[in-house]
């Protein structure tokens, strides 16, 4: 089991976590502009990065999402951060 | 190369065994090849062994950074069976299960398919509607399904669980007789076997670091051992795929999560088919040497290691108990993971990715041991003729620009 913390709630278990999205990703506007290729691009595509990761958790219980920094091989957690406007 | 027979068996039975010779060539890589494909699972080589045998192509290479059959093809439960929903998924699925049903001979090399038939097991009557609906799109399709009744179930499978305080009674549901399991680790020496013995060469911890691309075409890979030319390449390379193209400015709809699986101590016959429940997502088949085989779903935090953690092993643990309480009393042998390449429709990505003369497929998430012979079969025919096979058609990668996604979450979300 490993421990996430939260920038609200602090240290929680990782079961009460939820992986939503690669951060950095923005959404492609104006909507009557945007062509196939692009929309796929932000609601599909994605790096799976091997290494350092930044990445929108959502933490389940307090219902906040925030940004995490971590590494996808060593699974250590190096940032916590909520997003803009956000700051716990 | 020796042929193997029964009597290849009785005579080296007699003299010791002394006589067997390695079933492949370790082979050093050559400056130049007329196709290189980067990945020794069972999907690389057996598009190495396609491309030799269907499309008469032998200056060959399949580059695997570790050992052939070390990434998900050797970690898998080994599950086979076409038992999905969608026109596009069953003819794919069902080309593997076709292809596994002749491998053995195919490739003289024992698979050890074993077509045991697997229950898909449902506990509420809307989920045996649900079983229904699959069960009849598999037979429009023209795949063999039946909807199973309880009775036929139990009778099937005696262990299951039925005391009065179940939390998932068994009220049936989807059974294919054709579908099993079958020996990983032979399905991919087999394969190189048979490529090798057609000239290809299979290089071993051969690190792909780099693709070579020129003038908008794909010229080569520089690897751990050097540069090597070659100017079609197929990528089959499961979860380390998009690190592999991203060189190439390709980004694919993968994330790659860990996927466990549990050996349990051996013992007698117990259990002849697969099952899956539909209530705990735990399946369970047990291997010829008695030991009960299992999983369940996947580690929810992305990553790249190869190992798996507690919580995901709870779930899938505490789902075989409350499918078969008497398993209380097995200790367990091995656990170990896997990183497999999800996508959300489920289905895999195959097609021609980036500069010229790149190709990939992958994608197969927690399902594509059954594909195998498929998967090598169709991107043996793209890298050979530079088009699709109408059977990889829809599962090319333009399909999420065309929003003509293939959502096999019911069928294939389950994980095997
Ligand atoms: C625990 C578990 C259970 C499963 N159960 C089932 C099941 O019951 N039924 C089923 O159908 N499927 C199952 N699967 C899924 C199945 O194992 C995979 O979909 C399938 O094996 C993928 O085969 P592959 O050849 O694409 O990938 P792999 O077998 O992973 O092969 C990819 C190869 O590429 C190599 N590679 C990576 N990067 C490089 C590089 N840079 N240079 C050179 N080589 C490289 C790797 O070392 C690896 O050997 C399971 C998977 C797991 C993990
Ligand atoms: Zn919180």
């Amino acid at each position: 089991m490993q421990i996430f913390t939260c920038p609200f709630c602090g240290p929680r278990e990782e079961t009460e976590f939820h992986f939503a999205a690669e951060a950095g990703k923005h959404r492609p506007e104006p909507a009557e502009e945007v062509s196939d290729a692009d929309w796929a691009d932000y609601l599909y595509l994605n790096d799976a990065p091997k290494g350092a990761a930044r990445e929108v958790w959502v933490h389940a219980t307090c219902g906040e999402f925030f940004v995490m920094t971590r590494d996808t091989v060593t699974r250590e957690i190096t940032d916590v951060t909520a997003l803009p406007g956000r700051d716990g | 190369m020796t042929r193997y027979s029964a009597f290849s068996l009785l005579r080296e039975g007699l003299r010791s065994h002394r006589g067997w010779r390695p079933a492949w060539r370790k082979a050093r890589p050559k400056p130049a090849y007329d196709a290189i494909i980067i990945g020794g699972g069972g999907h690389g080589l057996a598009t190495a062994y396609y491309l030799a045998k269907n499309h008469g192509m032998s200056r060959v290479a399949v580059l695997e950074r570790g050992w052939i059959g070390g990434g998900n093809t050797g970690r898998n439960t080994t599950a086979v069976r076409s038992n999905y929903f969608y026109p596009e998924s069953v003819a794919l699925y069902d080309l593997a299960l076709r292809l596994y049903e002749g491998l053995s001979q195919e490739l003289n090399y024992n698979v050890m398919l074993s077509q045991r038939g697997m229950l898909i097991a449902a506990h509420t009557p809307a989920q045996m509607e649900i079983c229904a609906r699959i069960a009849n799109a598999m037979r429009l399709n023209g795949v063999d399904g039946e909807l199973m009744g309880a009775e036929e179930a139990l009778r099937r499978i005696p262990l299951l669980n039925q005391t009065a305080d179940a939390r998932y009674k068994c009220m049936g549901g989807i059974w294919q007789g054709r579908a099993g399991v079958a020996r990983h680790d032979a399905v991919a020496w087999g394969y190189a076997r048979g490529a090798s013995d057609r000239g290809v060469d299979i290089i071993e911890n051969c690190a792909v670091e780099r693709l070579l691309i020129e003038g908008g075409r794909i010229t080569g890979v520089e690897t751990s051992l050097g540069t090597i030319r070659a100017d079609r390449v197929g990528v089959a390379a499961a979860g380390a795929t998009p690190g592999i193209v991203a060189e190439a400015g390709v980004r694919l709809p993968i994330h790659t999560y860990a996927l466990q699986a549990f050996v349990s101590e051996p013992v007698k016959p117990c259990l002849d088919t697969v099952l899956l429940y539909l209530g705990t997502g735990t399946y369970v088949s047990q291997s010829d040497k008695g030991e009960m085989v299992f999983g369940g779903g996947l580690d929810r935090v992305p990553t790249h290691a190869q190992k798996g953690n507690l919580p995901a092993q709870e779930v899938v643990i505490s789902g075989l108990l409350e499918m078969f309480p008497a398993f209380g009393q097995l200790k367990l042998l091995r656990q170990w993971a896997g990183v497999v390449d999800v996508v959300p429709d489920s289905s895999p990505v195959i097609g021609p990715v980036g500069p010229e003369g790149l190709f990939i497929n992958c994608g197969w998430g927690t399902g594509g041991f059954k594909a195998i012979p498929a998967g090598g079969w169709l991107l043996a025919h793209l890298m050979a003729k530079g088009q699709h096979h109408e059977i990889s058609r829809p599962f090319d990668l333009d399909r999420f620009a065309r929003g003509r996604l293939i959502d096999e979450a019911a069928g294939a979300g389950i994980s095997h």
